[in-house]
């Protein structure tokens, strides 16, 4: 399978005051197409710092990060926003639903940044809350829906552009264990019957479990990269995604 | 994103900070609308010139003592003699008007009036044009024999006798009885000064009623227009030559009606930017708006940005809030300017005038207030970093 995201020594250091602090030292990974990897490791390890370079959402301070064979360092800002909108679904650990808008226009956002027409938007972004079953709340603002509901709306936000790559941060961190294990029933569906590589941070040890990849991170680096299925590092194979 | 798009989204922004919106839209109304009424009334007194000027005709030349470049009123030294000289120059006694004039208590029984007293000769009327409602105008023979006949302005007319017929009637000009000959026909209103409120009298009789020789001013019809010119270049001469140590000046209508342009172009401006200062200060206001909006909704711009929205078009989506805002501002400003600018023409002595060129002047004004004004806040916005803007609370 090809590689959908290459990350080569990667660092990120934010500057504060005088200081600067290293969230990644040199990370170095290949997300390929149809890949499911969890990544987890410690409060502070840089899970979200390299969830973001992984979605164009941040460039590495130094290393190489390539998604869909463009080197995020070097393409400018509307060509990054391009990438994003065409190659990532992200879901946020918040959401992130705009409050005033219905669940249908949430949806739909994405769209308006690929220059689909407004009856077009609203017609895949209904069919997008249908797959995650809340086609009959389309018309209620984020407010008006629980939690799990709320996050089927963010799931579906990512999914409506027909991403290679979904990355979603902590997803399940604030829902009970049943919304949850929900959830990744539609992800690994998604994964598996439309090769949607999922990297998904967790604290959950479930839901890391049922990746077929895990990642490990500590103190910006990351210690161990396994799969599941073969028990080997995934340095050493090629196919890890397509196994059945 | 299509501009559809965006002017969906700024509507709904908008409209979920209502009360934000109509100030800042308040503060464009106003600005928009006292340019408007300015404008109008500048496009107004402007047209009211030109008017004047066409009633008189362009072959008016007005002969006063003194340089006119100076601009400081002179007092005459010009005579009955000197009209009759300049009279030979012209070479037509009629088409010689001259005037001497002081401002004088004017009384009908019990009513008095304040009021401007032209001594003028027979001809004033033709040179001039004014035309008569009732009665007569002053004749030869009146001002031959300084007689003691009076032409009321309309003004004057009504003030002193109502609706009743003052030909014939007894007034008394600075306590000297006169006979009331005729009244004028009403002008109205020029530059805010009332043209009905003078009286004519024979000027031998005004000038020995003011005790002088003195004639203030000429007025001279030209026959040719194209000759204007060199008459008037001979008129300046013949009175240099009869008074050599005086100086003369000769103005045509058009001279007077470009310098009167120019100090209307002047005062137009002058008001005009002082309407544009408040039109300025509600540009800051936008701004502020604008930049108060954002951050409030940094993390919508963060979404946004990580969902695929490039740059420019969170530029475009902030310019278009903006423009929409000061647009909403000018129409309604106009609205409001429309408004204004009838009432001033209702109730004020000023002249206006509503053109489609100041009314579309406003709304380009507003829109590029809007445009000037939310570029900076736009273009901040359009620089957001996404993952910090998601961060914000
Ligand atoms: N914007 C930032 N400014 C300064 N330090 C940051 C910033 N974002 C993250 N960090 C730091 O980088 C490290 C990694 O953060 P993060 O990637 O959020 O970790 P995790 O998601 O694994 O908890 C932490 O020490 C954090 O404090
Ligand atoms: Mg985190």
């Amino acid at each position: 399978m090809t590689a959908a995201i290459e990350v080569r020594q990667a660092a990120r250091a934010y500057r504060v005051g005088q200081t600067e602090v290293a969230a990644l030292r040199g990370v170095s990974l290949t997300v390929r197409r149809g890949d499911h990897l969890a990544v987890v490791g410690p409060s502070g390890s840089g899970k979200s710092t390299l969830l973001q370079l992984l979605g164009g959402l941040d460039r590495p301070t130094a290393g190489s990060v390539v998604i869909d064979g463009h080197d995020t360092v070097t393409v400018g800002e509307a060509e990054l926003a391009r990438i994003r909108n065409r190659v990532i679904g992200f879901v946020f650990q918040g959401f992130h639903l705009q409050p005033r808008t219905s669940a249908l226009d949430n949806v739909a956002l994405p769209l308006v940044y690929r220059g689909v027409r407004r009856a077009e938007r609203r017609r895949r972004a209904a069919e997008m809350l249908a797959r995650v079953g809340l086609a009959a709340r389309a018309g209620h603002l984020p407010g008006q829906l629980s939690g799990g509901e709320q996050q089927r709306v963010a799931i579906a936000r990512a999914l409506v552009t027909g991403p290679a790559v979904l990355l979603a941060d902590e997803p399940t961190g604030n829902l009970d264990s049943a919304a949850g294990r929900h959830l990744l029933d539609l992800l690994e569906q998604l994964n598996t019957e439309h090769g949607v590589a999922l990297a998904i941070v967790t604290h959950d040890h479930e839901v890391a479990a049922r990746a077929r990849r895990q990642i490990v991170m500590r103190d910006g680096r990351i210690v161990s990269d396994t799969d599941t299925d073969t028990a080997t590092d995934t340095d050493t194979i090629t196919d890890s995604g397509v196994c059945s | 994103m299509r501009i559809g798009e965006a002017a969906r989204v700024a509507v709904g922004a908008l409209v979920a900070a209502r009360l934000r919106t109509g100030l800042t839209v308040l503060g464009v109304m106003i600005g928009v609308s006292s340019v408007m009424v300015l404008i109008a009334i500048g496009d107004g007194t402007r047209r009211e010139v030109a008017g004047r000027v066409d009633e008189l005709g362009s072959n008016l030349l007005l002969v006063v003592p003194g340089k006119v470049e100076i601009g400081m009123p002179t007092i005459s030294r010009m005579q009955l003699s000197d009209v009759e000289a300049v009279a030979r120059v012209v070479g037509d006694p009629t088409r010689v008007a001259a005037s001497v004039a002081s401002g004088e208590l004017v009384q009908a029984g019990p009513v008095k009036t304040f009021t401007t007293v032209a001594g003028v000769l027979e001809n004033n009327r033709t040179v001039l044009v004014r035309d008569i409602a009732r009665g007569a105008y002053l004749s030869r023979a009146d001002v031959d024999s300084a007689r003691r006949v009076a032409v009321l302005g309309a003004t004057v007319a009504r003030v002193l006798y109502g609706g009743t017929d003052p030909v014939g009637r007894q007034i008394t000009v600075a306590g000297v009885r006169f006979r009331v000959a005729g009244v004028f026909a009403p002008l109205g209103q020029s530059l805010g000064v009332d043209r009905d409120d003078e009286v004519h009298i024979p000027l031998t009789t005004a000038q020995r009623l003011f005790a002088t020789t003195r004639v203030d001013g000429l007025a001279v019809r030209a026959t040719d227009p194209a000759g204007m010119a060199a008459l008037g270049d001979r008129i300046v001469a013949e009175l240099g030559e009869r008074h050599p140590d005086s100086a003369f000046s000769v103005v045509t209508q058009d001279q007077i009606l470009s310098v009167l342009g120019d100090i209307l172009d002047v005062l137009t401006g002058v008001l005009g930017a002082t309407a544009g200062i408040s039109l300025l200060v509600s540009g800051v206001g936008v701004s502020n708006i604008m930049l108060v909006s954002i951050r409030e909704r940094t993390r919508e711009i963060g979404l946004r940005k990580a969902v695929g929205a490039r740059p420019s078009d969170i530029a475009a989506q902030f310019l278009t809030e903006a423009v929409l805002l000061t647009s909403v501002g000018g129409v309604l400003g106009i609205a409001l300017g429309v408004a204004a600018t009838v009432a001033v023409e209702r109730f004020t002595p000023l002249p206006t005038l509503l053109t489609g060129w100041s009314i579309a002047l406003s709304f380009g004004v507003a829109a590029g207030v809007g445009i000037i004004f939310g570029v900076l806040p736009a273009l901040r916005a359009a620089r957001l970093d996404p993952v910090p803007a998601l961060r914000t609370e």
